[in-house]
């Protein structure tokens, strides 16, 4: 009786709980879930309204003959792991300074690049590292260089260093937010512990305080990874007109005027979802193993 | 006496001249920081700034004055603004409810309501959007203002959720039960209760959501094709074009909306606990 009870009890919960969530997933499920399964549908050749009826994966074989699409993926690759790797290694040692430091001003400092969107971090970098650019003209005033063209092309460039050090921009205070939170969770008494026990400064960093701040500092490197792979704005600002990353390939070929090209862009679009969306179930296998989830 | 006051004066400057060297990874990360706004700061008011010169030769109000006597700016400033109201209403109207689900309520499958919900997060909504255009096409949405207010719904409505599902994780909801002890209606402890308390987070979701839309380019264009044009779609194409100056003032819009919700978000954030360290910010902000 009393179990029949409360398994009611947990039905009706489990009802008002569906009815509380109903709008937000609906949004989610219509807007995200169905353009995905339209984006899907579309790169396998289905698209009625422009009269392919098909439904095979030629736009997937294509892509992997075409050398275009290849490079993109390399840069694209390229770009969102370097950018990764710089902002977390300067993150880690910027919260770890910030920890140890007083000054309480650089916080809030910090946190600008982080509200900026990011189209204009691209322009406002366009602007500082350009062969004109504020960089160029600090080198010229202290006389290494007297013409714009003798500063090295930092913006559109092979390198991709504009869009590189864009990322690097926004992101750095995201990570070192999230590692100084992680900090927190460093007790003093331990680092105090093995400082007694007669732990170098150095031994104490790096086998006490590093080991406890790498979940964290992966989550952040993961979403920040994540997230330079399929971001838009910068590169199409600061990238070069070929290899273009695989967001701007994507769209360039969406805008192609021929709709026999429209397959090819979806796939691209897709490959792009998939790669992110392996990259997501990764990270949330690992951060459920490191029961992060849990409590956030 | 006054050999004592310059010495303590000498001191004072060398200790502070200490203090300084001692800071000089932090000054120079705060540089780092500051570095690319001050060229958009210089550009957007400078009349003449000649290449190897450090500081514009002349100031000038042109590229503000060129935007406001500009209709397609006014128009684009009323319309940014506008989506992105309807953005924030309309994520908190659908992520309050969402969110006291999520962190005040326990139900089967919360695990995989908590993945859709990151989904749009982790997965850039290009290929969403991508594929919805010739459904929106079809239905008359494209190349409309509802449209794209639609599509930045996709970005805006999870960030919303988690942050009033931690929100509401973080309560222990005893004051609604005493509210409804003494006789307090669902309805009434809902208005009375729970909405003062999550109001700063709700300020929060709001502000972000706003300025997930106020941020969005990609999307805008898929959706808006050249027909809905806001700040961001003008910043892009002054970008591509070579106008500094015109590309500053634009900038400097296209910072304010943010940069004011950045100091609101910090008043709250230090009115709001004492105890609380400044880095739990990390939990309210976006990647």
């Amino acid at each position: 009786m009393s179990r029949a009870g409360n398994r009611m009890l947990r039905a009706g919960g489990g009802l008002r709980a569906a009815l509380l969530l109903a709008p937000a997933l609906a949004v989610i499920v219509l807007l995200f879930g169905g353009g995905l399964v339209d984006a899907l549908l579309q790169s396998l050749g289905w698209l009625p309204a422009a009269g392919l009826r098909g439904l095979s994966l030629d736009a997937y074989r294509n892509l992997l003959g075409d050398p275009g699409f290849l490079h993109a993926l390399l840069l694209t690759v390229y770009v969102a792991s370097t950018a990764t790797a710089i902002a977390t290694v300067l993150s880690v040692a910027i919260a770890l300074r910030l920890r140890s430091s007083r000054s309480r001003w650089l916080l809030p400092v910090l946190q600008i690049p982080l509200t900026m969107p990011y189209l204009l971090a691209a322009a406002a970098v366009a602007l500082l590292l350009a062969q004109s650019g504020l960089v160029a003209r600090i080198a010229g005033a202290l006389g290494f260089i007297d013409e714009p063209r003798d500063f090295p092309p930092l913006i559109n460039d092979p390198w991709a260093v504009g869009i590189i050090f864009t990322y690097v921009w926004k992101e750095v205070p995201f990570v070192t937010l999230i590692v100084l939170a992680s900090l927190r969770s460093v007790t003093d008494e331990l680092e105090q512990a093995a400082r007694t026990l007669g732990a170098t400064p150095r031994q104490v960093l790096m086998h006490v305080t590093l080991p406890r701040i790498v979940p964290a500092v992966l989550i952040a490197a993961f979403l920040v990874f994540a997230f330079t792979f399929g971001a838009f704005e910068v590169p199409l600002l600061l990238g070069e007109t070929w290899p273009q990353t695989l967001p701007v390939l994507a769209w360039n070929e969406y805008r192609s005027i021929d709709l026999a090209d429209r397959p090819a862009a979806m796939a691209i679009a897709i490959v792009i979802a998939l790669i992110t969306g392996l990259l997501a179930a990764a990270l949330l296998r690992l951060s459920k193993r490191w029961g992060k989830w849990g409590h956030s | 006496m006054g050999t004592f006051l310059i010495f303590r004066q000498r001191m004072g400057t060398f200790l502070i001249f200490r203090r300084k060297i001692r800071n000089v990874p932090i000054l120079l990360v705060a540089v780092f920081t500051l570095a690319p706004l001050v060229p958009v700061a210089l550009w957007s008011i400078s009349g003449e700034w000649r290449f190897p010169e450090l500081w514009p030769q002349a100031w000038s109000l042109r590229g503000f004055r060129h935007l406001l006597e500009s209709a397609t700016f006014v128009g684009a400033l009323t319309d940014s603004l506008w989506i992105a109201a309807a953005v924030a209403v309309t994520s908190i109207a659908v992520a309050l409810p969402a969110g006291m689900a999520i962190g005040g309520r326990h139900f089967r499958m919360k695990g995989l309501v908590l993945l859709i919900v990151l989904l749009p997060i982790l997965v850039p909504p290009l290929a969403a959007t991508l594929g919805i255009h010739e459904v929106f096409i079809r239905l008359g949405l494209a190349d409309t203002a509802t449209g794209v207010f639609l599509v930045h719904l996709i970005p805006a409505v999870p960030y919303a959720t988690l942050i009033l599902a931690a929100a509401f994780a973080g309560r222990s909801g005893d004051a609604e039960s005493a509210a409804r002890t003494l006789g307090a209606g669902p309805i009434q402890t809902f208005v009375h209760v729970t909405l003062p308390q999550a109001a700063p987070a709700i300020a929060v979701a709001a502000l972000l959501a706003f300025l997930i839309s106020w941020s969005q380019y990609i999307l805008t264009v898929v959706i808006g094709g050249g027909s809905v044009i806001t700040v961001a779609v003008l910043l892009f194409s002054a970008a591509t074009g070579d106008d500094p100056v015109i590309i500053a003032a634009l900038g400097v819009v296209f910072a304010l909306p943010p940069f004011v919700a950045l100091l609101i978000t910090l008043r709250l954030i230090a009115a709001r606990a004492s105890g609380i360290s400044r880095a739990d910010t990390a939990r309210w902000t976006p990647a």
